[in-house]
């Protein structure tokens, strides 16, 4: 069986007086895809950002409870050295638009300071590309400006700049819903391809993409977890009325 | 080497703070040396200092009516003679021809008014205006220098003009339509839904955008000092030679020779500052409610 | 009946076609008016422009010739020591206020820096007068270019801040969330993408002080000589210009439209290039 990475308790998010999740205890498998998924608004990204604590961005959110990361505890460590551990990707895809796409990739790197000799860099950049399938499009055009690529490609080139950390969890937040049915299913591909390697996080708003990918799947209602269990079982046999509802969708 | 990185970014934050409370403390501390400065004066001179129609540096007896009349008498003349072409622009920008290449264009001409710099204007008024105001000084049966309030309130208007047409072309723009759009319906002409519905619609911000011109009028100097013809005495009429507040400072402080005298022209300094920020403030207040509306 | 309101309709339109004329009419004089004035310079300047002006240095009353090349660099001097003081710490007030919006502090610092906009330069120049120039016991281009750098101040600021604010957030998110620092996010990420903006404002506020006379009449006071040292006085255009303007001798009236050829060439250029990159830049987002 596989261990587990990530575990909370109790973990509570509040913005102002609204209390946006309720409490929730999760353990994440590790080297799995674990689906996120609910109605708007139910805290699934709120969750999913209180783990690489984007919250501390927002004066007036308030997290509660615990987050273990392998054995250590999230709020007890360093904000920046959480965040070369566990990796984001966003829902619009995000390249920086002053650097060029091997800049992008090297990006971590370069913002945390860390020195590469240019051997390394190069081998950095390649391997990160590949792993994301972008190596044969843009390998002619590494000095381009990462702008100059489309939706698909951008999101992967954030993908790639993620992995490039060799981070021990990966978040995606929504990754495809703004792209294409085309990009969207190459990441898809991707994802289920990057598994083996890597732990993934996704919260997504299409059921059918949880259904895809995911070897494990969340159930989030207004701020509770409803549902949490191998995503086969899920999908055929909930344990929660509201998550049935919800896949023969009753209500959005 | 963590450590380090947590270092750095503490030193910034503190010194993006710093940096933001300076412009604070500066403010403050324009304020302070002001008043400290002008403290001989304002002892010397008491209160009359404001209305005493003398100013006499020799015999040491100050008053500045004369500067607050002639400072008065430029702002507003110069206020009054940009004021329709200025509104005329605005309309012209903000509701004939509000969108497009061409109307953009205008506006750039416009704002490049406001590039000129001041000394150029007193210059090229000196050789432009002045002498078509002489003639007219003459059949007037005036001295002739071409100099005085009036020549300096005309080059001071073409200076507001950018500013106002800004500010009010602006806001001119920004009437929602539904309010237009029930005025034609009516049946009005634009004209009438221009002056029964646009104007009344943003009086507030028109009259903000005067303020604000009133507010550069006051802090004007180079130009009107030129022009002016630097005399210290109650002007008899709009053609008399005159200073205003900011023109005497620039004609008389380098040769301010004794305290009181310096003291006494940085009072007057003191009142354009403390005149200046509260037009500033009720000005912005006024664009800050228009905008939220 | 009908003839009655045939009657108040015609005249309405009549108003309504009056009006427009009149509107298009002032209209068309205030351009007018800006080509009138630059055509103006323009004529004056282009028949005083020698290689003398660039080269020369004033020469006393009575003497014909000379030039302004000490106000030249005197300007330049004034300019560029003012932007070292000014850029780095108006561009940190930007960063601030960009993202401290909606703290009232940040509301505090916003009203200061507007306020500080609208400070007569005259009076500025009375401060600097006593801050620097009285226990310094003399006039100086240091002096010059510490009022100057606080008038470039508000532009530099709110082009810095407008710029950071249109940035979208989700790039900082990306920066922060690969472990980058607040710093690091900041130098590295946001400033450079936002070099355009914050470029445009640093150009707007070096346009707006290269031609203030004001409150340099009594920091910079002026100089007949060339001068390379910051510590003493220093000349430059706008002085000159009202220094020149102000005498009697045609002589120095023909340089000084030279003079303010140049400054205005200059000033008109700066402006220019702030309005084509504020162009490029907003079309980034």
């Amino acid at each position: 069986m596989e261990g587990t990475i990530l575990k909370t308790e109790n973990l509570k998010v509040s913005f102002g007086n609204t209390l946006v999740l309720k409490g929730i205890n999760m353990e994440i498998p590790e080297k799995q895809v674990t689906a996120f998924m609910g109605p708007s608004g139910c805290g699934k990204t709120t969750f999913l950002r209180a783990i690489n604590r984007m919250h501390d961005l927002t004066p007036e959110a308030k997290v509660e409870g615990i987050i273990k990361l392998h054995e250590d505890d999230v709020y007890k460590m360093d904000a920046m050295t959480l965040r070369r551990r566990v990796g984001m990707v966003f829902q619009r895809p995000n390249p920086f638009p002053t650097m060029s796409i091997q800049e992008n990739v090297l990006a971590g790197f370069t913002l945390n300071g860390i020195k590469l000799k240019a051997q390394e860099k190069k081998e950095v950049v390649e391997d990160a590309l590949k792993k994301v399938a972008l190596w044969e499009e843009v390998k002619d055009k590494l000095t381009a400006r990462s702008t100059s690529l489309s939706g698909g490609q951008q999101q992967r080139l954030c993908l790639a700049r993620t992995v490039a950390m060799k981070p021990e969890i990966i978040l995606l937040d929504e990754p495809t819903s703004a792209l294409d049915p085309l990009s969207t299913s190459k990441i898809e591909d991707l994802l289920y391809e990057l598994k083996g390697n890597y732990t993934l996080v996704i919260v997504t708003h299409n059921m059918q993409q949880a259904a895809r990918i995911s070897d494990v799947t969340s159930f989030f209602y207004l701020g509770e977890l409803l549902e949490f269990d191998d995503t086969k079982k899920v999908f055929t046999n909930p344990k929660s009325e509201k998550t049935q509802n919800y896949i023969t969708g009753r209500f959005g | 080497m963590k450590n380090w990185r947590i270092l750095e970014n503490k030193l910034f934050v503190r010194w993006l703070s710093f940096s933001a409370i300076i412009t604070i403390i500066l403010l403050s501390a324009f304020f302070l040396t002001l008043t400290i400065s002008s403290w001989p004066a304002i002892k010397a001179n008491g209160i009359q200092f404001l209305w005493g129609k003398t100013w006499d540096p020799v015999k040491e007896h100050f008053g500045m009516l004369p500067f607050l009349i002639g400072t008065l008498l430029t702002s507003f003349l110069a206020l009054i003679i940009s004021a329709p072409f200025s509104v005329a622009a605005a309309i012209f920008l903000g509701e004939y021809h509000s969108k497009g290449t061409i109307p953009n264009i205008f506006r750039n001409i416009i704002d490049l008014l406001a590039a000129i710099p001041s000394v150029v204007y007193g210059f090229w008024g000196l050789f432009t205006v002045a002498p078509l105001i002489r003639p007219l000084e003459v059949k007037l049966h005036l001295p002739s220098s071409g100099l005085g309030i009036f020549t300096a309130s005309i080059v001071l208007a073409i200076m507001l003009i950018p500013y106002s047409v800004s500010l009010v072309r602006q806001v001119i723009s920004m009437t929602p339509i539904q309010l237009k759009e029930a005025a034609y319906a009516l049946g009005g002409t634009q004209t009438e839904v221009i002056w029964k519905v646009v104007l009344p619609y943003n009086i507030s911000g028109i009259s903000a955008g005067f303020l604000l011109s009133l507010g550069r009028a006051l802090s004007e100097t180079m130009a009107v000092t030129i022009l002016i013809g630097n005399a210290a005495e109650l002007p008899h009429n709009i053609f008399s030679a005159s200073n205003t507040m900011a023109s005497v400072i620039a004609n008389e402080f380098t040769e301010a020779v004794s305290d009181v005298y310096s003291a006494s022209l940085i009072e007057i300094g003191l009142l354009l500052f403390i005149v200046t920020m509260i037009i500033n403030l009720i000005g912005r207040s006024i664009i800050k409610n228009v905008s939220l509306i | 009946m009908e003839a009655i309101s045939d009657r108040g309709i015609k005249r309405r339109k009549f108003k309504d076609k009056l009006f427009r004329y009149l509107v298009s009419g002032l209209t068309y004089c205030c351009l007018a008016i800006v080509f009138v004035i630059l055509f103006y310079i323009f004529k004056k300047g282009i028949g005083s422009l020698n290689w003398a002006i660039f080269s020369q240095l004033p020469k006393p009353v009575g003497e014909t010739g000379g030039g302004v090349v000490n106000a030249i660099v005197g300007t330049l001097m004034l300019v560029s020591v003012a932007s070292i003081i000014a850029i780095p710490f108006g561009v940190s007030v930007g960063i601030y206020l960009a993202d401290n919006r909606g703290r009232k502090m940040a509301g505090r610092v916003s009203l200061a820096v507007d306020m500080l906009q609208g400070v007569p330069s005259i009076v500025l120049g009375i401060i600097i007068y006593l801050w620097v120039v009285k226990p310094m016991g003399g006039f100086s281009a240091l002096s010059g270019s510490i009022v100057l750098s606080i008038m470039m101040l508000p532009p530099v600021i709110k082009n810095t801040e407008e710029t950071l604010v249109l940035i979208p957030n989700t790039i900082k998110e990306a920066s922060l969330a690969l472990g980058a620092s607040y710093f690091r996010t900041t130098m590295k990420i946001l400033l450079p993408t936002g070099i355009g903006g914050i470029f445009g404002g640093c150009i707007l506020g070096i346009a707006r002080v290269a031609g203030e006379a004001a409150p340099l009449l009594f920091t910079a006071f002026g100089n007949p000589y060339m001068n390379y040292n910051i510590l003493k006085p220093v000349n430059s255009l706008p002085l000159v210009l009202f220094n020149y303007a102000s005498s009697p001798y045609d002589d120095w009236h023909k340089i000084a439209w030279g003079a303010t050829f140049i400054l205005v060439s200059m000033v008109l250029i700066l402006n220019i290039i702030v309005k084509y990159f504020e162009n490029r830049w907003k079309v980034q987002f």
